[in-house]
C-alpha cells in the first residue's frame, strides 16, 4: 500500500503534515437540536398549508367538464359498428348533447380523453421512428426496424409515419355547437393549430423538404399511409394545407405518448374573436357532432370529450391541493409528537450528556 | 446476520503450484529429462502483461470476477430486441468505466514492478566466491530481516569452483519437494555419483534474496517461474450483500413477470390489433417470460456497478488515511502506520478481542541482561523505573568493565561481585560465560578492529552474547567450522562440530564443541522446564536452588533461560554423529528423525545457572490497555512466558487492577500462586484469580485449548492472560474464539511465532519491531508501537465502520428509491418492462449525478473525534454491529421502497389531471419521466445533505456540483435535437420535498 520512498533522512517518511492527510479540513458540522429541527417542521407545515390552501381555492374556479360519448346519444350504433378496426372504411355520424350548468369564462380548452387505452406499452413506446418524422429523405422510406410491423405494408412500401403509435392515431373529428334558449344553432369556433408544444412542431417533427413546384404530396412519393389510417399523411387537414404531413398537429399531439392508461390530449381551443363567445363559453346547452372513427370496443375503452379551463396552476387538479394539506397535517402531528417529546424527555437527555 | 465484510476463514496463503506435484526432480544439465515434468522454466519475463497482451489479459481477469461476469451477462441480454428494455450504452458506459479504472490500476501495478535486483529463482547453491563454498545473503525482500545469513553450499559441489567445464558436468539429481510457501525450510536430497548428499535450508539462495559480501556463486536452478510466487488473497465480502439483492432482484421480475402474464391474458389481447408482435401472440406465458428478463435489466440497478468500485474506493481512501496519520508513525524509527490490505477498514471499527502478544508488542523487545544465577548464586539487581521513582538514584553503582578492551560501551550491570568472581576465574563461572558466547547462532560484523557489531535474529541471543563479551569471553568470529572467542583477552578457537538448533517445540538449542585441549563439551540454554527434565539427578539440591531464583526472576517480570553443559565421550560422540548424518539426509520425516536424535545427547546435562533478561514495557502500553478495556474489548495476552512473568506483565500493563491487588488480597495472591505452582507442575490444569470487581483469567494456553467450558469461562473475563503458549496453540486458541463466539479478532505481534496468530485472526496487525517483518509482512496492518493500536482501532476503525455503514445505507436507499419506481410503473403500463426514465438518466444516475457525493461523504465524514477517544464506550455500536445489520438493511430499503412509492404516486396524482398553463398536455411520459428524475435527483441530495455529519469544502462541492451538473446535462439534452421537452414542472417538484420530508 504505501509506497516507501526512497528519500533519505531520518524523518523521510514522515507523512505530511497537510489538513487533507491528516483528516483535519475545516468543516461544518450540523448537528441537529429540538431548538433548529421543531421550528423547521412548524414552518414547513404551515408553508404547505398556506399553499395547499391557495391551490385548493384556485382549484375551486377552475371548472372542468366531462362528455363520454363512447355510446352514448346516437353514438352506440356506430360503437358497434367499429368493433372491428378493420371496418373503418363505412363513415359514421352521430351526435351526443350536454349541459353547460356554468359559464366557463376565459380560455377553454377542448380536449378527447381515452381511458383504458396503454400507451406506455414498451414495445408500443419503441414503435415509432423519430428520424422519419424530423423529415430525413433517408430515413423516410427506410423506417427504423423498431416499427416493426407497421413498417412496410403488404406490397412492401414504406409507412409514413411509420410504427404502432403512428398507426392507431386518434381520429374522431368533434364539432361542438352550441344551442342557446332562442333555438339557433351555432358551431363553437376552435383552434385547431398551435395546440402542440412549440418545440414538438418546430424542431422534433419536421416535413420532408418541399418548394414552389416540389408539393408535399410529391415529398411523399413512395411511401403509403399507416394501416388503419383513411388518408395519407399529406392529407390530414383538409382545410390547412399548412397544417399537413409530419407537421399536423393532431398527429404531434398523439405522438406525445401519454404515460398512462387513462389520458387525455388537446383537441382545440376556443376561438373567443366574435359572437357569444368572446367571454368564454357560456352556460346552456349544447350538441357534440362526431365523425367516429375510432374504436374502443376491442380493449373496453371510453371516450370522451374534456372541457376545461386552466388558471396558472393548470387544469381542474385537486390532487396536488389536498397532497400539500395532507404532508401539512403529517408535519404537523410529527411536529407536535416531538414536542411532546422534547418537553418531557429533553431536560433528562440533557441531564444525561452532562 | 448480514455482515458483509466478515469473512470466514481466509485462505490468505493458498499453496501454489501444481497440486498433485508431490516430488520435484531436477537433474542438472539434463535438459530432456526436465522438461518431461513441465515444469515452469526460467525465463525473466518481468511483468505480467506486456503493451499487447495487457488488454486481453487483463480483461479476462476482470471478468472472472463475479460482478463483472454478472454485468456481461446483462449486457448480453440487452443486446436481445425482444428482450432489450434498455439501450446497450445503459450498461456498457459504467461497465467500460469501471473496467478502465481497475484496467488503469492494474496497469500502474505492472509498471511500478521493479527492475532485476535480486535472484529469479529458486537456487541450490554449488559454489561461490568465498571459502568453503559460503554465500552471503540478505533477505529482506523475503522477510524482511535485514541481517546478512549465510548459505554454505556441499562440500563436494564447493569443489567445482568457477570452472565452468566442470560444471557442465556436473550431472547431480536434485529430489526435493515441490514448491511451496514456507520460506525457512527445505528437504531434498542431491544424488551425485551414487552418492546421496541431504539438502536443507541452509544451501538453498531463495528467489529475492540479495547477495552481499560475495563476488559470484553458481547454482541449480529448482524452483523457477510464476510457480514460486506466493500469493496472498482476500476473499471479497461484498458478494455476501450482492447475492441478498440479487434474490431480492429475482423475486422482483418473478412477481413483474406473473403480473405480465395475467395481464397479456385479461387485457393485453385486447390490444393485439394495435401491437401485431408475433411473439406475443403465441402466449402469454412466453410474454412473461421475456418479460422477467426485461425487468431484470431494467432493476439491476439495485446491484449498480458503480457500488463495486465505490467500495473498493473507499477501502482505498481509508488505508490512505491510515498511512498518512502522523499520529501513528514512529519518528524514532521513521515507520509510518501502513495499511496492508484495504479490505479490512471497517472491521477495525468492530473488533471484540485483541490477542496480543507479550514480547516486542506489549514491551519494547529491547534485551537488557539483568541478573544471573550461577551455581546457586544470584548476580545483578533489577534497576526497574519503580525503583527510580523511590530512590531517586541507583542503588548500586554501574561495574567498569574497564579492563576489557572489546566492550560494549551501552551494556550496564550493577552487581560488582560477579566481575570480582569473572577475575577470580571461579571455573564455573567461566563456563557459564563461555556457554553464553559459544551457544547462539549470532554472526559477528567486525567493520573496524574492536567495534564488534552482532547481527543477532532474536534480542535475546543478542543481549546474552553481549553480556558475555563484556565479561570477558568475546565472540569474535566464526567459520562453519569454528568459533573464536576471546577469552579474558586470549584468543581460542573451537571446533564447531554440530549445531542442534532451537526451535518451538524444542525450545532449546545446544552447540556441541571440541576446545583446544581436546575435550568435546556440549553447551545447552532453553526453557527452565525443557531443561530440567533433562539434568543429571546428581543436580538436583541446585535445581531447586536455581528453580526458586528463576521463580523470583520471572515474579520481577524478567525473561529466563536455564543454561547447562555436558561433557561428551568421544566414542558416544562419534557414533552419534554418525546416525546424524544418515538422519540428515533422510528424506521424510527428517526433522523428526533429528529431534529424536537431539533428544538422545540432550541428557544427563549439569545445571550451570539461569539467565534473566528485562523486556521493558513499551510507551503509553498501561493507557492503551485501560482504554481499550474501557472500549468493552477483551484483551487477551497470550505468551510463551511462565506464568510469574506473564502474571507480572498482566499488572505492569494495568490489566488488572494493580492497587487491589497489591493491597488487601495480596495474602491470598501469594497462596493462590503457590496452590497454582504445585497444580502446574502436576498436571496441566487452570488457575483462575478473582481480583474483587474484575476478574481476570490466566491459564495455561494448553489447557485453554483443550476445554470449551475454561473458554467460556475466560470469555466472561476482562481480561486473560495465557502463559506457555506455542506459536501453534495461538492460532488455535484465536480459532477457537473466533469459532466460539462469532466477533471480530484481532492478533497483534511481532514476531515469526506470531504469524500463525495473525493469520488465523480477521485482522493482523503486525509491529514492526526488533525481531525481523515475518509478522508484519503476514499482517494486514503494521505500525511501530502497540499504543498506536488505539487510534488504529478507535479512531480509524469506528470512522471506517460509520463511513462504510452509512455509505451502505444511503447507497441502498438510493438506488432503491431509484429502482423500483420502474416496479410500480409496471402496474400502470401493463407490466410491459416500460422504463420510467430517460435512458441516459439510467446510464448516467449512478456514475455522474450521484456518485461523487456518497464517495465524499464515504471518506470524509467524521463523528466526533475527540469523543471517539474520550468515551471509548462510542466503540460499542461497532461490535453489537448495530450501524449495518439485517434491520438496518432492511430499513435503508424499506427508506428507499417508500421514497419510490412517493415519488412514483404523487406525481402520478398530479399528472392524471394536470395540464399546462396554456392548456396544452403534459400528462405525456417523458414530462413525466423528467419529473420523477428531477425529483429524484433532489431527494437524494437532501438525503446525503442530512446523512453527512462533517460537511467539508469537498462535501459542498460535490453535492452542489452534482445537483448543477444534473441541470446542465438535463438542459444540454434537452434544449436541441430531436429529443426536447421542457421541464416545466416545478411546483410538483417542491411538493416531493415536502412528501418526503414528511416521511420522514
Amino acid at each position: 500500500m504505501g509506497k516507501k520512498q526512497a528519500g533519505t533522512g531520518p524523518l523521510s517518511r514522515r507523512p505530511d503534515n497537510s489538513a487533507f492527510k491528516q483528516q483535519r479540513l475545516p468543516a461544518w458540522s450540523p448537528s441537529l437540536t429540538p431548538q433548529t429541527v421543531l421550528p423547521t417542521f412548524y414552518i414547513l407545515s404551515l408553508v404547505c398549508l398556506l399553499l395547499g390552501i391557495w391551490l385548493l381555492i384556485t382549484v375551486e374556479y377552475t371548472y372542468e367538464l366531462k362528455v363520454d360519448y363512447t355510446d352514448a346519444g346516437t353514438c352506440e350504433q356506430c360503437f358497434n359498428l367499429r368493433k372491428h378496426a378493420i371496418d373503418s372504411s363505412t363513415p359514421c355520424k352521430c351526435t351526443v348533447s350536454f349541459h353547460v350548468p356554468k359559464t366557463f369564462p376565459g380560455d377553454v380548452f377542448f380536449y378527447y380523453g381515452l381511458r383504458n387505452f396503454h400507451q406506455n406499452l414498451r414495445r408500443y413506446m419503441d414503435s415509432r421512428d423519430d428520424a422519419q418524422m424530423v423529415g430525413r429523405k433517408n430515413n423516410l422510406k427506410a423506417p427504423s426496424s423498431y416499427c416493426a410491423p407497421f413498417d412496410y405494408d403488404a406490397n412492401g412500401k414504406p409507412i409514413a409515419p411509420c410504427g404502432a403509435v403512428a398507426n392507431s392515431m386518434f381520429n374522431d373529428s368533434l364539432t361542438v355547437m352550441y344551442n342557446p334558449t332562442d333555438g339557433s344553432k351555432i358551431q363553437v369556433p376552435l383552434y385547431r393549430k398551435g395546440i402542440a408544444w412549440y418545440t414538438d412542431k418546430n424542431v422534433k417533427f419536421r416535413n420532408p423538404p418541399t418548394n414552389n413546384t416540389f408539393s408535399l404530396q410529391q415529398a411523399f412519393e413512395g411511401t403509403t399511409r399507416p394501416l388503419y389510417w383513411q388518408r395519407p399523411v399529406y392529407e390530414l387537414d383538409d382545410i390547412d394545407s399548412n397544417n399537413n404531413g409530419f407537421i399536423n398537429d393532431d398527429l404531434i399531439v398523439w405522438m406525445r405518448e401519454a404515460a398512462f392508461p387513462n389520458f387525455k390530449k388537446l383537441y382545440g381551443v376556443l376561438n373567443r374573436a366574435q359572437g357569444p363567445f368572446t367571454e368564454g363559453l357560456p352556460a346552456g346547452n349544447y350538441t357534440l357532432s362526431i365523425n367516429y372513427n375510432f374504436p374502443v370496443e376491442p380493449f373496453r375503452g371510453r371516450k370522451e370529450l374534456v372541457i376545461s379551463m386552466v388558471t396558472w396552476f393548470g387544469g381542474q387538479n385537486y390532487f396536488l391541493p389536498i397532497a400539500y394539506l395532507v404532508t401539512s397535517g403529517l408535519i404537523l402531528v410529527t411536529a407536535v409528537v416531538l414536542t411532546t417529546v422534547f418537553v418531557k424527555v429533553g431536560k433528562k437527555g440533557k441531564n444525561m450528556e452532562e | 446476520m448480514l455482515v458483509p465484510w466478515r469473512g470466514g476463514w481466509n485462505p490468505r496463503s493458498k499453496s501454489p503450484g501444481q497440486a498433485l506435484e508431490e516430488e520435484r526432480h531436477v537433474r542438472a544439465n539434463d535438459r530432456d529429462y526436465n522438461e518431461r515434468f513441465s515444469y515452469a522454466d526460467n525465463r525473466i519475463k518481468t511483468a505480467k502483461y506486456n503493451v499487447f497482451t495487457f488488454l486481453p489479459i487483463n480483461l479476462f481477469e476482470q471478468f472472472q470476477r463475479f460482478a463483472n461476469a454478472y454485468f456481461l451477462v446483462l449486457l448480453i441480454l440487452q443486446l436481445i430486441p425482444e428482450i432489450s428494455s434498455l439501450s446497450w450504452f445503459t450498461t456498457i458506459v459504467p461497465l467500460v468505466l469501471v473496467l478502465a479504472i481497475t484496467a488503469v490500476k492494474d496497469f500502474y501495478r505492472t509498471l511500478s514492478v521493479s527492475s532485476l535486483c535480486c535472484l529469479q529463482a529458486d537456487l541450490l547453491l554449488l559454489s561461490s566466491s568465498e571459502p568453503y563454498g559460503l554465500c552471503y545473503i540478505e533477505t529482506a525482500e523475503l522477510d524482511g530481516e535485514t541481517n546478512l545469513k549465510v548459505r554454505q553450499a556441499l562440500t563436494v559441489t564447493s569443489d567445482l569452483g568457477d570452472d565452468v567445464a566442470k560444471l557442465a558436468d556436473f550431472s547431480g539429481e536434485v529430489i526435493c519437494e515441490p514448491p511451496n510457501n514456507k520460506l525457512d525450510k527445505f528437504t531434498g536430497t542431491l544424488c551425485w555419483k551414487d552418492n546421496k548428499y541431504s539438502l536443507d535450508n541452509e544451501k538453498m539462495l531463495l528467489r529475492g534474496c540479495v547477495l552481499r559480501n560475495t563476488e559470484w556463486c553458481f547454482g541449480l536452478v529448482i524452483f523457477a517461474g510464476t510457480s514460486l510466487q506466493f500469493s496472498s488473497m482476500k476473499y471479497d465480502e461484498i458478494f455476501l450483500v450482492f447475492f441478498q439483492i440479487f434474490g431480492f432482484l429475482i423475486c422482483m421480475g418473478i412477481i413483474l413477470a406473473i403480473g405480465n402474464t395475467i395481464w397479456e391474458q385479461k387485457v393485453g389481447s385486447d390490444f393485439w390489433e394495435y401491437l401485431q408482435w408475433k411473439e406475443l401472440t403465441i402466449n402469454a406465458v412466453f410474454s412473461g417470460f421475456l418479460t422477467f428478463w426485461s425487468y431484470i435489466i431494467i432493476l439491476n440497478t439495485v446491484v449498480p456497478i458503480s457500488l463495486y468500485v465505490s467500495v473498493e474506493v473507499l477501502r482505498l481512501g481509508h488505508s490512505y488515511f491510515i498511512n498518512w496519520d502522523r499520529r501513528m508513525y514512529y519518528s524514532r524509527k521513521d515507520t509510518p502506520a501502513e495499511a496492508r490490505t484495504t479490505t479490512l477498514n471497517e472491521e477495525l471499527g468492530q473488533v471484540e478481542f485483541i490477542f496480543s502478544d507479550k514480547t516486542g508488542t506489549l514491551t519494547q523487545n529491547i534485551m537488557v541482561f539483568n541478573k544471573c544465577s550461577i551455581n546457586g548464586k544470584t548476580y545483578g539487581t533489577l534497576e526497574h523505573f519503580l525503583l527510580y521513582i523511590h530512590t531517586d538514584k541507583w542503588k548500586t553503582p554501574c561495574v567498569d568493565f574497564s579492563f576489557n578492551p572489546l566492550m560494549d560501551r551501552k551494556f550496564r550491570f550493577h552487581d560488582s561481585s560477579l566481575v570480582e568472581a569473572i577475575k577470580l576465574e571461579e571455573p564455573l563461572v567461566q563456563e557459564f560465560f563461555r556457554l553464553l558466547a559459544l551457544c547462539h547462532t549470532i554472526m559477528p560484523e567486525e567493520r573496524n578492529e574492536g567495534e564488534l557489531v552482532y547481527q543477532a535474529q532474536s534480542p535475546d541471543e543478542g543481549a546474552l552474547v553481549t553480556a558475555a563479551r563484556n565479561f570477558g569471553f568475546v565472540f569474535r568470529s566464526r567459520t562453519p567450522e569454528t568459533i573464536t572467542l576471546y577469552e579474558m583477552g586470549q584468543a581460542v578457537t573451537y571446533q564447531l562440530l554440530a549445531i542442534l538448533d532451537f526451535n518451538n517445540v524444542r525450545k532449546r538449542m545446544s552447540v556441541i564443541v571440541r576446545n583446544p585441549k581436546g575435550q568435546l563439551k556440549l553447551y545447552s540454554k532453553g526453557a527452565d522446564t525443557i531443561l530440567f527434565d533433562r539434568l543429571d539427578p546428581s543436580n538436583e539440591e541446585l535445581m531447586f536452588t536455581t528453580s526458586e531464583h528463576l521463580n523470583e526472576f520471572a515474579g520481577e517480570g524478567l525473561r529466563t533461560l536455564a543454561l547447562a553443559y555436558k561433557d561428551l565421550d568421544e566414542d558416544v560422540f562419534d557414533e552419534w554423529m554418525k546416525k546424524l548424518l544418515f538422519a540428515s539426509t533422510a528424506l521424510d520425516n527428517r526433522e523428526e528423525k533429528l529431534g529424536a536424535l537431539y533428544e538422545e545427547i540432550e541428557q544427563r546435562m549439569l545445571l550451570l545457572g539461569a539467565t534473566a533478561i528485562e523486556d521493558k514495557l513499551q510507551e503509553g502500553v498501561p493507557e492503551t490497555i485501560a482504554c481499550l478495556t474501557l472500549a468493552n474489548i477483551k484483551i487477551w495476552v497470550l505468551t510463551g512466558d511462565k506464568l510469574e512473568t506473564a502474571m507480572n506483565i498482566g499488572y505492569s500493563c494495568n490489566m488488572t487492577a494493580k492497587e487491589k491487588i497489591m493491597g488487601p488480597s495480596k495474602d491470598k495472591f501469594s497462596s493462590g500462586l503457590d496452590m497454582e505452582k504445585t497444580e502446574l507442575y502436576s498436571s496441566d490444569s487452570v488457575f483462575e484469580e478473582t481480583i474483587i470487581a474484575e476478574y481476570a483469567l490466566i491459564i495455561n494456553g494448553h489447557s485453554l485449548v483443550k476445554s470449551s467450558i475454561l473458554v467460556d469461562v475466560a470469555c466472561l473475563c476482562k481480561t486473560v492472560i495465557c502463559c506457555r503458549v506455542t506459536p501453534l496453540q495461538k492460532a488455535l486458541v484465536v480459532e477457537l474464539i473466533k469459532r466460539h463466539k462469532r466477533a471480530v479478532t484481532l492478533a497483534i505481534g511481532d514476531g515469526a511465532n506470531d504469524v500463525s496468530m495473525i493469520k488465523t485472526a480477521h485482522i493482523g496487525v503486525g509491529i514492526s519491531g526488533q525481531e525481523g517483518m515475518q509478522a508484519v509482512l503476514a499482517s494486514d496492518y503494521s505500525f511501530a508501537q502497540f499504543r498506536y493500536l488505539q487510534r488504529l482501532l478507535l479512531v480509524h476503525g469506528r470512522w471506517s465502520y460509520h463511513r462504510m455503514c452509512n455509505f451502505l445505507c444511503y447507497f441502498f436507499y438510493k438506488n432503491f428509491a431509484f429502482t423500483l419506481v420502474h416496479f410500480w410503473y409496471g402496474f400502470l403500463c401493463g407490466f410491459s418492462a416500460q422504463t420510467v426514465y430517460d435512458q441516459w438518466f439510467i446510464t448516467l444516475f449512478n456514475i455522474v449525478y450521484t456518485s461523487l457525493p456518497v464517495l465524499a461523504m464515504g471518506l470524509f465524514d467524521q463523528v466526533s473525534l475527540q469523543y471517539s477517544l474520550r468515551f471509548p464506550n462510542l466503540y460499542r455500536p461497532g461490535q453489537l454491529n448495530q450501524l449495518f445489520n439485517k434491520r438496518k438493511f432492511f430499513t435503508c430499503t424499506l427508506q428507499g421502497v417508500c421514497t419510490s412509492f412517493i415519488l412514483f404516486f404523487i406525481p402520478y396524482g398530479a399528472f392524471m389531471t394536470a395540464v399546462r398553463d396554456d392548456g396544452a398536455h403534459i400528462s405525456d411520459q417523458q414530462a413525466f419521466a423528467v419529473t420523477i428524475a428531477t425529483s429524484l435527483v433532489i431527494v437524494v441530495s437532501v438525503q446525503i445533505g442530512l446523512d453527512t455529519n462533517y460537511w467539508t469544502a469537498v462535501n459542498h462541492f460535490f453535492i452542489w456540483g452534482s445537483l448543477a451538473v444534473y441541470f446542465a446535462i438535463l438542459f444540454a439534452m434537452h434544449s436541441d435535437g430531436i429529443f426536447t421537452i421542457f421541464p416545466n414542472q416545478f411546483p410538483f417538484i417542491g411538493k416531493n420535498i415536502n412528501g418526503y420530508i414528511g416521511s420522514l
